[in-house]
């Protein structure tokens, strides 16, 4: 959440960058061009008729017509109204060049070792030349040429040109660590990267493009909303060009220009003026929450999501187990328990190990002893012994999964224990001891925990209990997804037992255990037969399906090329909690939208208000009942209205950029809330401007 | 206004609202092919039908194929009444020897009816022969209406749905609706009306004496049976020229009532079918509550305006109401309630001169009409008309909670949106672009019998009914022109048509898709909210649309009459 608040900071003080806004003016004018203004299909209809009214004037200013004044100071508002939309969608694009900018400083034309053979000979290319295929060689100092994945090597590589982030990182051939991004940095080591991007459509280029906002198709609720402003829009050219046929009948007349400025004040300017700016946004926004997405479609997507499916590690837990009780059996005290396990984890640098000397130290003051002065061996953890610990001289201490102990103790060597189904039937025969370690360990794994059977020198000593520890706030924030509609899902390779006790504590809806990547795609699969919308984040090339298949996948950074190409966003953190900002970025995208469209309508309410009986005022002058905001004359009253209608787009430009606020309050209270703001305010506030500009019109004497 | 009165209003609406619930159910029922207590008659019947036609009962069809069986329908029932209409002259059960109606008029008359407006510019006792009255014009009423029924039933199938192409037969749903909901309950109706004293005989007109020695003609004919579908079908088209202002057509203030209950009483049912099909009867009565409330708020003003009358009338001494143009029998209540009700329910009957309503009184009716049709509307009609609207509710509004927007279950995209636009968008096209020409072509403008914003009225009630396929008249036109045959004809289509086949794009659309079971993060559609957001969605979109008309018409009107200026 802290960085939420420092992101706000930002926004807020780009905003008033004279940076981006003085550019901004220039491209508003820029973007006069028709061809860009087709684009959005009611600022378009502006220009026409603004150009239309211009045309006019320049004919009645040459033939010499009436009214002179106050139709310039109407067409000059028209223009106004097109350039503050021009305007507040290049204030949204500058924000994102600035950052585009940075960005192409890193993608420097840099030299390739392009490899020739099995061995290390290569020889040099432009970076520019490079194929998907070729293998290069980048050792400390270089620049990575391109997008690639490590086949070999380790190297610490530093990725600040991407993620901002200034420590470095571990790219290693294998696992899940093994991609690498064109432009960064390997600062030690050396690295074998086979290319899998061509120039130009590496992950640099395709991040300049989004943040450009040059990538930006339109997305498939903006189309929608497009098409009913749209519809709108022509529903108001029917109102107002049969109202010449009314007042001719009527014995009156109504001059093109107060037929525009009605027509232009009807139409939903405000939204079509801010739709483009608010999209524009929304990617940043993301963006600067370092999270890519590769289509608009899937930012809306994520406001979407009915389930959000989790990896228990790194998401929901920290990533390690921590010791939290050392559990003796009968006739050992928990200081001896705690003495030998501590001696069994000196050498052992897993954060499990680790925890289990902190233990010791805080519990029992067992300080950290030397392995040179004991003169002891370290015997690692293997695959197969599935245990460690040390030998020092006669006296050997073990630590590992309680079968393996168990059969250490009984076999006297390591013995490898198949399934659990063994255990059990060499139970009867287990000694007293035995038994109640594999009591303890039950009770242990009963309450979510990892259980860990210590024995030194061939005798049980008893279990160190290792727990997973569940995020601080973790809780809270499902609590609120869950208000959003949102059900999470804990997805973790433990027994049942064990994610069932941690699923418990964190609160999640429901958990997939003893998961394998097709259980993960048959979940997405069964959710989405449902109809309902799935996000995922993953990092492992076996994740790469299931990113695929859901709706919103989410790559971390660190992980495989392979899940980056199958996410549709890449989160440059690495931080799987983040999904949850992410949906509510999407849903704030949509409520912007909603939230403008409904003011921009329920604006109509006082515009008709004011130019109505302005407009029929001499033939019908009856209708100066309707004039229920006292304006001066009609004339100001038609001005007040464009006035207006032009200067709320500028005012609402900070409201289009930060977006509106979302709240995980349930979809009814959000909506009675939203309606209030933006559905009765947008009523109430234009009757109040308009007549304030109108007290100001009349007060200069404009009209 | 008083007790007595808003009594009546609320016995009204109180018998309407208790016949939802059991007509829903009989119709939930009809409409997914399941047994009803008709069935050992009718089913037999219906049967037949499919046999004579070559129907196979249970091959469904695509949303294209049901549309494009629809229009097929629809060009032999324009065939049919056109063809009646020129030769009635010809045909058997014409005891009055009526001549052929002319070209433009029978185009008019049989647009009219199979678009369920039932316009009439002819006079249906001087001009029609019993035949036309029964074989064309009694049919049609049926089958429009059925037809409407049908329609909204492939749209409620769009949303119950699932991931499926089809959206039900429209031959089968066609008959279903005709044998066992509209013929039924139409015959039991009106022996009921024939009790009341409604004629329903072949036999020729009477002429009668008068007290002064006179010669009357009474004219007379199968009244019963085609007021019985009139109304319970939402047509509107009087066998007589007043229509249910003729003491034939509407004898008592009890026949009175029941009209009025079986004007709503199918499309408010409607609500509740809808509700049962998509599994949650309160989606229905959401629909419905947005209904009521329009509905009463109309009443409310046009019962005031009609009760308090005019500084006009009152300046001639005459206190109680605005009586002009009113039947005794039913007074200014009844009047005023009909008046609301038949143009809320695109009826189109009335009982009362609309154009001698008030101002304020006489603009309900036609806000009623421009708003779409859909406060109950017609049958069928006014539910897909409604659901339209509640598309677009949804989709301003669901964009609100942060969600594409979601309606009992289905996504709300572009698709949708761009048809229920389109559907909505012909409205104003129609009755504000053929008023525009009304009131300035010169031929046009003759057709007129008042000047000034009540001749403009005149017009734009016209057009609005027309367009909303209400069929009532404010009267004071003269419609039997050239003009107003072939504008009123080209109105009742587009109207029609041009509503029913986005419409149904939209349940072709949504069939399609997979249902979307709901969760905290949906907005519930079920609530006040949900029925407050609709209400202004309809009165901002619909008023933003005709305000500057209507401001030039009844507006003006009501505020020169209080200055003491009459048009």
């Amino acid at each position: 959440m802290e960085t939420m608040k420092l992101q706000k900071q930002v926004t807020a003080s780009t905003m008033l960058d004279p940076k981006i806004l003085v550019p901004a003016i220039w491209s508003a004018f820029v973007k006069l061009d028709p061809r860009l203004m087709m684009k959005n299909p009611v600022m378009f209809v502006v220009e026409v008729v603004a150009a239309l009214t211009t045309i006019i004037f320049v004919r009645d200013l040459v033939t010499g017509g009436a009214n002179l004044g106050f139709t310039f100071q109407i067409i000059l508002w028209l223009w106004f109204t097109v350039l503050f939309a021009n305007f507040a969608e290049a204030v949204a694009e500058g924000r994102g060049k600035a950052q585009a900018e940075s960005l192409k400083k890193t993608r420097t034309e840099s030299q390739a070792k392009l490899l020739t053979g099995t061995d290390r000979t290569y020889r040099m290319v432009p970076g520019t030349s490079l194929k998907v295929g070729d293998i290069v060689l980048v050792e400390a100092g270089d620049n990575i040429p391109s997008d690639g994945e490590v086949i070999e090597g380790v190297a610490s590589v530093n990725e600040a040109a991407i993620t901002g982030e200034s420590a470095p990182v571990i790219r290693e051939s294998g696992g899940d660590r093994s991609a690498v991004t064109g432009g960064t940095q390997v600062l030690s080591d050396w690295i074998r990267v086979r290319i899998t991007a061509a120039q130009g459509s590496t992950f640099i280029d395709r991040m300049i493009r989004l943040v450009e906002g040059a990538e930006r198709q339109k997305t498939p609720n903006e189309i929608a909303l497009n098409i009913l402003l749209a519809g709108l829009t022509i529903i108001f050219v029917f109102a107002t060009v049969t109202i010449p046929s009314y007042a001719a009948y009527a014995g009156g007349s109504i001059s093109v220009v107060v037929l525009v400025a009605l027509f232009v004040t009807l139409i939903p300017t405000t939204i079509g003026a801010l739709l483009s700016a608010i999209g524009i946004a929304g990617m940043d926004r993301l963006v600067r929450f370092n999270v890519l997405a590769m289509s608009g479609r899937a930012v809306e997507a994520a406001g979407d999501v009915d389930t959000l499916l989790l990896d228990k590690t790194g998401t929901i837990t920290l990533g390690n187990r921590q010791a939290t009780a050392f559990r003796p059996i009968r006739g050992v005290s928990e200081q001896d328990l705690a003495d030998a396990a501590q001696l069994a984890s000196l050498a052992d640098e897993t954060p499990e190990g680790r925890s289990i000397v902190v233990l010791a130290k805080e519990k029992y003051g067992i300080r950290g002893r030397d392995m040179h002065e004991l003169a002891a061996t370290f015997v690692p953890f293997t695959a197969q012994t599935r245990m460690s610990g040390i030998d020092a001289g006669a006296s050997s201490v073990r630590k590992g999964a309680v079968d393996a102990i168990l059969a250490y103790v009984d076999g006297g060597s390591p013995r490898t224990v198949a399934s659990g189904n063994t255990v059990r039937a060499v139970a009867a025969t287990m000694s007293a001891e035995a038994r109640e370690i594999q009591s303890i360990a039950d009770e242990i794994a009963k309450a979510g925990g990892t259980p860990l059977a210590v024995a030194k020198d061939g005798k049980l000593l008893g279990v160190v209990h290792l727990k997973d520890i569940v995020k601080g706030g973790i809780r809270e924030r499902f609590a609120e997804l869950r208000r959003m509609g949102i059900r999470t899902v804990m997805i973790t390779g433990d027994n049942p037992m064990t994610a069932a006790a941690i699923a418990a504590e964190a609160g999640v809806d429901d958990f997939l255990a003893q998961a394998t990547p097709e259980d993960k795609l048959k979940l997405i699969r069964d959710e989405q037969s449902k109809g309902k919308l799935v996000a995922m984040c993953g990092d492992g090339t076996n994740d790469a399906p299931a990113l695929a298949q859901a709706d919103v996948g989410v790559a971390m950074n660190t992980g495989t090329q392979a899940a980056r190409e199958a996410g549709n966003m890449v989160d440059l953190d690495s931080n799987p909690t983040k999904l949850i900002e992410v949906v509510e970025i999407g849903k704030q995208l949509l409520m912007t939208r909603g939230a403008l469209t409904t003011f921009s309508i329920a604006n109509d309410v006082a515009k008709y208000f004011a130019i109505i009986p302005a407009m029929f005022l001499a033939f019908y002058p009856q209708l100066q009942v309707l004039n229920i905001m006292h304006l001066a004359s009609p004339q100001s009253a038609i001005l007040s209205a464009i006035i207006f209608n032009a200067l709320i787009i500028i005012a609402l430009i900070p409201l289009a950029l930060k977006g509106v606020k979302y709240r995980a309050v349930g979809a009814g209270a959000l909506l009675s809330r939203n309606l209030m703001i933006y559905g009765l305010g947008g009523i109430v506030i234009p009757f109040i401007g308009i007549k304030a500009i109108d007290l100001i019109v009349a007060a200069l004497g404009l009209a | 206004m008083t007790v007595i009165g808003w009594i009546q209003i609320i016995l009204f609406c109180a018998i309407v609202v208790a016949l939802v619930k059991p007509l829903g159910w009989y119709m939930t029922r009809v409409f997914n092919g399941e047994r009803t207590f008709l069935s050992p008659v009718m089913r037999p019947v219906e049967r037949g039908v499919y046999w004579v036609g070559g129907v196979d009962e249970r091959r469904e069809q695509h949303w294209l194929t049901y549309t494009v069986a629809m229009l097929l329908f629809h060009v032999g029932g324009f065939a049919l009444i056109y063809g009646l209409m020129r030769l009635q002259a010809v045909l058997p059960f014409n005891p009055a020897g009526q001549t052929a109606v002319a070209e433009d008029l029978s185009f008019n008359t049989a647009i009219s009816f199979i678009t369920n407006t039932n316009w009439q510019n002819y006079g249906g006792e001087s001009t029609l022969s019993y035949l036309v009255q029964m074989l064309g014009l009694t049919h049609q009423n049926f089958l429009s209406a059925a037809t409407g029924i049908a329609l909204a039933m492939a749209l409620i199938r769009g949303f119950t749905r699932s991931s499926m192409r089809t959206v039900g037969n429209f031959w089968v749903d066609v008959t279903r609706c005709t044998l066992y909901v509209l013929l039924p309950i139409c015959i039991v109706y009106a022996l009921f009306l024939v009790w009341q004293g409604m004629p329903q005989t072949l036999g020729a007109y009477v002429d009668a004496t008068t007290l002064e020695g006179g010669k009357q003609t009474i004219a007379l004919g199968p009244v019963a049976s085609q007021v019985a579908i009139k109304m319970l079908g939402t047509n509107g088209g009087g066998f007589f020229n007043a229509n249910a202002a003729h003491p034939f057509e509407n004898p008592t203030a009890l026949s009175n009532l029941v009209q009025m209950i079986s004007i709503f009483a199918l499309g408010a049912a409607l609500t509740n079918v809808f509700g049962r099909m998509v599994g949650n009867e309160r989606q229905g009565w959401a629909i419905l509550a947005v209904m009521g409330i329009l509905l009463v708020a109309g009443v409310t003003v046009t019962y005031w305006a009609e009760a308090n009358g005019t500084s006009a009338l009152q300046a001639l001494g005459l206190t109680g109401g605005n009586m002009e143009g009113k039947e005794v029998r039913f007074g200014i209540v009844a009047s005023s309630l009909f008046a609301v009700v038949t143009t809320a329910a695109s009826c189109g009957a009335v009982n009362a001169m609309h154009d001698s309503f008030t101002a304020l009184g006489g603009m309900i009716p036609l806000i009623n009409m421009q708003l779409g049709e859909v406060i109950i509307g017609g049958v069928g009609a006014g539910f897909y008309g409604m659901l339209l609207f509640v598309v677009l509710a949804i989709f301003v509004a669901g964009l609100m909670v942060g969600r594409t927007p979601e309606y009992v279950g289905k996504k709300i995209e572009a698709r949708e949106v761009k048809m229920a636009m389109l559907a909505i968008l012909v409205l104003p096209l129609m009755y504000l672009g053929w008023t525009a020409v009304g009131v300035v072509l010169p031929s046009a403008v003759a057709s007129m019998a008042n000047a000034g914003p009540h001749g403009f009225t005149e017009v734009l009630y016209a057009f609005t009914s027309a367009t909303g396929n209400n069929g009532s008249a404010f009267a004071g036109l003269t419609g039997n022109t050239l003009f107003y045959n072939l504008t009123l004809a080209s109105a009742m289509f587009v109207g029609r048509f041009f509503m029913i086949v986005p419409a149904m794009a939209i349940a072709g659309s949504l069939v399609e898709k997979k249902s979307i079971p709901a969760s905290a993060g949906t907005f519930p559609t079920t609530g006040g909210l949900f029925v407050g957001l609709v209400i202004g969605v309809i009165l901002i979109i619909g008023g933003l649309t005709f305000f500057p008309a209507l401001a030039l018409g009844p507006i003006v009107e009501h505020l020169a009459m209080n200055a003491n200026t009459l048009f």
